[in-house]
């Protein structure tokens, strides 16, 4: 019973990590040591923040219940549009910003999980492949839907969305978010998950209502989704249904299986890396799509459960586990 | 019989298949604690019987109550929740998750917190799943798995493997648990330690057993009561020693004298 109660303090000490990395950063934008480049790489950053979080409500369904969603950019769409839409209409109301950009978020992810339950709870009944497709003809209405809505542009950019996704914002959301995912995960609510994934009759027969954790994880990783697509409207300000397109979707998903399946450390990693490639080289923008199928296949070839398997990376964990071997070889002498 | 309630009865209980009879007129009271043995050969219908009273398959006839409560139309889950927890003929654990970790799946039902105490770590989940990672370490030590609980369940050797689904089956806080041939593919120690654990956790938790073996020496050392069936249809019961000299059920087992 100890061992539960300690985990209290590697929240804490984890979470000092966080506000260290979160300064290091800050400092070294504002040091100007990247010179005439801050803006640029400070906008790969605020990139970076919102990938992540949608990759990793991905995870949530592909990782941990098993169920693979290929309309996952149809969530965020519905996010983006959404919050859109009230930003614009509460934009010359004389809300704070900040306030702004946490309606905005919240109305993006509220969006997306209604149209996440909408869109569960009659697919999740379904076993096996079923809900890929499903997913991929969702993304699609939802992007023939909104070419033809007069308010969100009618196929034509929406621009004039208010700018709110400030790095420092985009940091301490994804922050949040990631946390509500791992706190998810690591609970009962990701233990049934888990479960079923593993063997849905042997869950049932446990007494878990799979139809009901199988919905409810869908929507709160549709949730999730939209706040990713509610950061991204605000910081593209500008943007097109067809931005969320089938081969967005599919490079959420690489992102997912490339970072590791089951592992929200690996989403990290994975989207950070992926989603400033194709900025880093510029240049090779072409080769993209081909470096990354290379990757996937290696990564499906040499290790089939991502880079990360199912690893979390914890501070404190690695602490942890170099005083055991410190231990271990005092021990040996 | 005394005039306690049975915990499970059934009443012409049967579900045919397009007119294939799986199950025909099944009758069966399984009193308080105590040990049935269901019996019969392959294909008899037995493992139909336990998805019939675990809700996988609907009754097209008849019905099944447990203690008092008809419990026909429900689904797997809520019948689990209702007090029937089974395991599997073959084995059907969560393989990528601890041994602990499965066995605290199936005490999801204990755990009331919501999402809201989840994701914040209120105290209310810190006392629950402190309180549930307690009586899931005891349950595994009940089944002498009390230094397995870190253990990935599908590096378990096969007969710790069998236990860790009894000990899953009891974490649901179930009234009667049905036993899909527990004993199967296990060697004689293992078996012995089996019966054993059976003996330890009826006296401990007062529980009813319902058992499907094939075994026979197993089924009539402990079983109180046999019911053998085949082809769906009851053909015998009564007491172990009466089921052994019982000349239909010998008939259904090793086929009919032919003069």
């Amino acid at each position: 019973m100890g061992k539960l109660k300690d985990k209290r303090w590697t929240y804490s000490i984890n979470f000092i990590a966080i506000c260290l990395l979160f300064i290091t950063i800050t400092a070294i934008f504002n040091s100007g040591v990247l010179g005439i480049r801050t803006t640029y790489i400070k906008g790969i950053a605020t990139t970076a923040c919102y990938t992540i979080i949608v990759v990793a409500s991905l995870n949530l369904l592909t990782g941990f219940m098993g169920e693979f969603s290929l309309g996952h950019a149809g969530f965020m769409s519905v996010g983006a549009y959404s919050s859109a839409i009230v930003t614009n209409m509460l934009s010359d109301k004389g809300i704070p910003d900040i306030l702004l950009f946490i309606i905005a978020l919240l109305v993006g992810g509220l969006a997306a999980a209604l149209t996440g339950v909408l869109v569960g709870i009659p697919t999740l009944r379904l076993r096996g492949d079923y809900l890929a497709i499903v997913t991929i003809a969702f993304a699609e209405i939802v992007r023939v839907t909104f070419c033809n809505l007069e308010i969100t542009g009618g196929g034509r950019t929406m621009s004039g969305i208010t700018k709110l996704s400030d790095f420092s914002w985009c940091f301490w959301a994804m922050v949040i978010c990631i946390t509500c995912m791992y706190m998810y995960v690591r609970s009962r609510f990701g233990r049934t998950v888990v479960a079923i994934r593993e063997d849905y009759i042997a869950a049932a027969a446990s007494g878990i209502n799979v139809t009901f954790y199988k919905v409810l994880t869908f929507t709160i990783s549709a949730f999730f989704a939209g706040i990713g697509g509610a950061m991204y409207a605000h910081y593209m300000t500008a943007m097109i249904p067809t931005n969320f397109n089938f081969s967005y979707s599919a490079e959420l998903l690489t992102e997912v299986i490339i970072g590791g399946t089951g592992s929200l450390t690996g989403s990290i990693i994975g989207a950070a890396f992926l989603s400033s490639l194709p900025e880093v080289m510029r240049q090779f923008a072409n080769y993209r799509m081909l470096v990354y199928s290379v990757v996937l296949l290696f990564v499906m070839i040499f290790k089939p459960s991502g880079i990360f398997g199912t690893y979390e990376f914890s501070l404190t964990g690695i602490f942890s586990k170099l005083f055991r071997k410190i231990k271990r070889r005092r021990f040996i002498r | 019989m005394n005039a306690e309630q049975p915990v499970l009865k059934t009443s012409h209980l049967g579900i045919a298949f397009r007119g294939l009879k799986a199950v025909n007129d099944f009758n069966i009271e399984i009193g308080k604690s105590e040990l049935f043995g269901l019996i019969g050969p392959n294909g008899a219908g037995k493992t139909t019987v336990f998805n019939l009273l675990t809700g996988v398959y609907r009754p097209t006839e008849g019905a099944f109550f447990l203690n008092g409560e008809k419990m026909n139309d429900k689904k797997t889950h809520q019948i689990v929740q209702a007090g029937i927890a089974r395991t599997f003929q073959n084995i059907r654990l969560f393989k990528k998750m601890t041994a602990l970790e499965n066995v605290k799946v199936a005490m999801n039902m204990e755990l009331t917190y919501s999402l809201c105490p989840a994701i914040l770590r209120l105290p209310s989940y810190w006392k629950q799943e402190s309180e549930i990672d307690g009586k899931a370490r005891e349950l595994l030590s009940l089944v002498n798995l009390g230094d397995k609980a870190d253990v990935v369940a599908q590096n378990l050797p096969y007969g710790q493997q069998r236990r860790l689904e009894i000990a899953r089956a009891l974490a649901t806080g179930m009234k009667l648990l049905l036993l899909d041939e527990p004993a199967a593919g296990m060697n004689p120690t293992e078996t012995e330690e089996l019966l054993e654990i059976i003996n330890v956790i009826r006296k401990k938790l007062d529980i009813s057993v319902l058992l499907i073996e094939h075994d026979m020496s197993l089924v009539m050392k402990i079983c109180e009561k046999i019911q053998v069936i085949d082809y769906g249809e009851t053909i015998a019961f009564g007491k172990p020693d009466e089921i052994a000299n019982n000349s239909k059920v010998i008939e259904a087992y090793l086929g009919k004298d032919n003069e």
